[in-house]
């Protein structure tokens, strides 16, 4: 409830890369069977000291991410829990027939890390934005989908990934982001965090647009509208139950997220109304391939800001069912 | 060194393979029937003293691993590990009959002795390296086996496995190519080109050892014998000169012979070829 939500949101912690990293090393001194592998990008994702450090457990798979999901699929085959990192891009559209046989279908223990999702691309512009991983990833059976909104879920995502058996997709940025979440929040994969209560609308948000909703709803309120604000981190498997409560409680829903507007957190939520409760929705999403530019300037650009969400909501609300 | 008995053992073990493929292709009607007698002699080589193994435990820790990269050839190590007792004879008459152990493509997660999920080509050799690569960080001393197809080696993913094993020198890998020189739409020449496989595995930074017939268990068995023992900080590639559809005369000899529908004739026909290559004690080899 909305005592998670620190309050400024004023973020105290590093980038998530180095939060990442920072994660990693714990786990490589505290277990023996985590592995990192990676890419290329062990620079990029801040983990470069420890492959220095830990050879033995740090995997570099060079610039050939089919192959570095498969060494994962056979690594974990053999009781290791493999990290496996690259870009959001690289990991999920790259190697994802590699995912879905080697490690899905073959019913293994593989954690596949897609950083700088959606926008957090930035200058790396459109060739490099991942727009489609959501979408991909929840295609398959049993693989669990995570899209990430600050440093504290991050290292509590990342332990109760390392903890379950199976495939796990968690996506994230880079760079440093507001924080959400209070030090001593409690956050559990599938179950959603409503952050803000409100009875006119929710909007379900994730990863870097649960900020944004939670901007929206301050905008929204300065007009009188009470939104409700949740944190869908967990797309596949969706917390059906909350999704439902919402549209009962508060009859109009708006998602946000950092994505296609086909195939993610979007789709996922009005499959789940359409099939249980059909309510008047609107989405915030990506509605074209990504560009370059800072990431205030993209959220701006691709309409996934603030302004963007609080105008869906006063679009939704008029068709709500009295 | 190999016996001249136990050559002819291993010969009559790889015409037990072949009979055991062809019983699981001819009652499916249809299956890879050129791939996996093309690789007959090699599973009777690992399956008969090369590959260490337990039927009886089949995720045994110190077991050799293998990978059937190629994966359609599922009914050669079917055939093989039914033979070996890893499961009853009898599931061979289930290939494809659902809800069978035994799909046409191995899966790791259905058919005890099967270490690894394949059948989109290219994806084994990753794998394989991983599985390596795992009992090196572990201080294991298993070899992992790892088959591929000729054709299958179009994949890309395969050269970027090559890549990695020799940039973690995971001389523990022994990678065959059962280079039987066809694949669906014509021969591995015309369609990629020059398919020197010994020269294209050496530029990588291979260890190669070529036999010249690959259907042949002394040469097989040699090939393995000088691979597990050059641990020279390099993985090993067999290439193995092959003919697909090995054993049947129809199937050598047909121009398409990768995956067709198998009538009770042609099976019978078959059969009376693997009987007849069948050797007896005093033969020669």
């Amino acid at each position: 409830m909305s005592q998670l939500l620190k309050t400024p949101l004023q973020s105290p912690d590093p980038g998530l890369r180095a939060v990442y990293a920072a994660k990693l090393e714990e786990f490589i001194r505290t277990t023996d069977n985590v592995v990192g592998l990676d890419a290329d990008l062990m620079r990029s994702i801040d983990t470069y000291p420890l492959w220095k450090q830990r050879p033995d457990r740090m995997v570099e798979c060079g610039i050939a991410e089919q192959n570095m999901v498969g060494v994962a699929a056979g690594l974990s085959s053999e009781g290791f829990v493999p990290f496996v990192h690259s870009f959001a891009a690289f990991s999920s559209r790259r190697a994802f027939d590699q995912l879905m046989m080697s490690c899905a279908f073959a019913q293994l223990n593989v954690k596949l890390i897609g950083s700088d999702p959606g926008v957090a691309t930035q200058v790396n512009g459109g060739s490099h934005t991942a727009n489609e991983d959501i979408a991909l990833m929840r295609s398959l059976p049993n693989v669990t989908v995570l899209d990430i909104c600050d440093a504290v879920q991050l290292r509590q995502f990342m332990e109760q990934a390392a903890a379950a058996y199976g495939v796990f997709y968690l996506r994230f940025p880079r760079c440093a982001v507001p924080r959400i979440y209070a030090d001593d929040a409690v956050l559990t994969i599938g179950k959603a965090e409503t952050l803000l209560d409100g009875g006119d609308l929710t909007i379900i948000a994730s990863g870097l647009e649960v900020h944004e909703a939670v901007l929206a709803a301050d905008l929204l309120a300065q007009e009188g509208i009470s939104a409700r604000v949740v944190d869908m981190h967990t797309i596949q498997p969706l917390d059906e139950d909350c999704v439902i409560r919402a549209a009962r409680e508060t009859g109009a829903i708006v998602t946000a997220e950092n994505h296609s507007l086909h195939g993610g957190l979007g789709s996922a939520v009005a499959e789940c109304l359409a099939e249980h409760c059909p309510t008047p929705m609107e989405r915030v999403a990506n509605r074209s391939f990504g560009d370059v530019g800072s990431l205030s300037y993209l959220i701006k650009h691709f309409d996934l800001d603030a302004a963007s969400i609080a105008a869906a909501a006063k679009r939704v609300l008029p068709r709500k069912k009295c | 060194m190999l016996s001249h008995e136990y050559e002819l053992t291993l010969k009559n073990s790889a015409q037990d393979i072949r009979v055991g493929i062809m019983h699981m292709i001819g009652r499916a009607k249809l299956g890879h029937v050129g791939g996996s007698l093309s690789i007959a002699d090699l599973m009777a080589v690992l399956y008969g003293g090369q590959l260490r193994h337990d039927p009886k435990q089949p995720r045994w820790d110190g077991r050799d691993r293998i990978v059937l990269s190629k994966g359609h050839a599922g009914p050669a190590m079917y055939a093989a590990l039914a033979l070996r007792g890893f499961f009853p004879m009898e599931w061979l008459d289930t290939l494809n009959q659902p809800p069978t152990n035994l799909p046409s493509h191995t899966d790791r997660t259905r058919t005890p002795g099967v270490d690894m999920t394949t059948g989109s080509l290219g994806q084994g050799a990753s794998s394989a390296a991983g599985i390596a690569l795992a009992g090196q960080l572990a201080g294991k001393d298993y070899y992992t086996y790892l088959i591929l197809g000729d054709g299958e080696c179009e994949e890309g993913q395969v050269w970027e496995a090559a890549m990695f094993a020799v940039a973690h020198k995971l001389e523990r890998l022994i990678a065959f190519v059962d280079f039987n020189g066809k694949q669906i739409d014509g021969t591995i020449e015309e369609i990629a080109g020059v398919a020197d496989f010994e020269e294209k595995f050496a530029s990588f930074g291979w260890n190669v050892i070529s036999v010249a017939d690959g259907n042949d268990v002394r040469a097989i068995w040699e090939a393995v014998e000088q691979a597990k023992a050059t641990l020279n900080g390099k993985p090993v590639c067999i290439v193995l000169h092959t003919v697909k559809g090995k054993g049947w005369k129809f199937a050598e000899d047909a121009e398409y012979n990768h995956c067709w529908a198998i009538d009770d004739a042609q099976t019978a026909d078959a059969l009376r070829d693997f009987e007849a290559a069948r050797v007896q004690k005093g033969d020669k080899a």
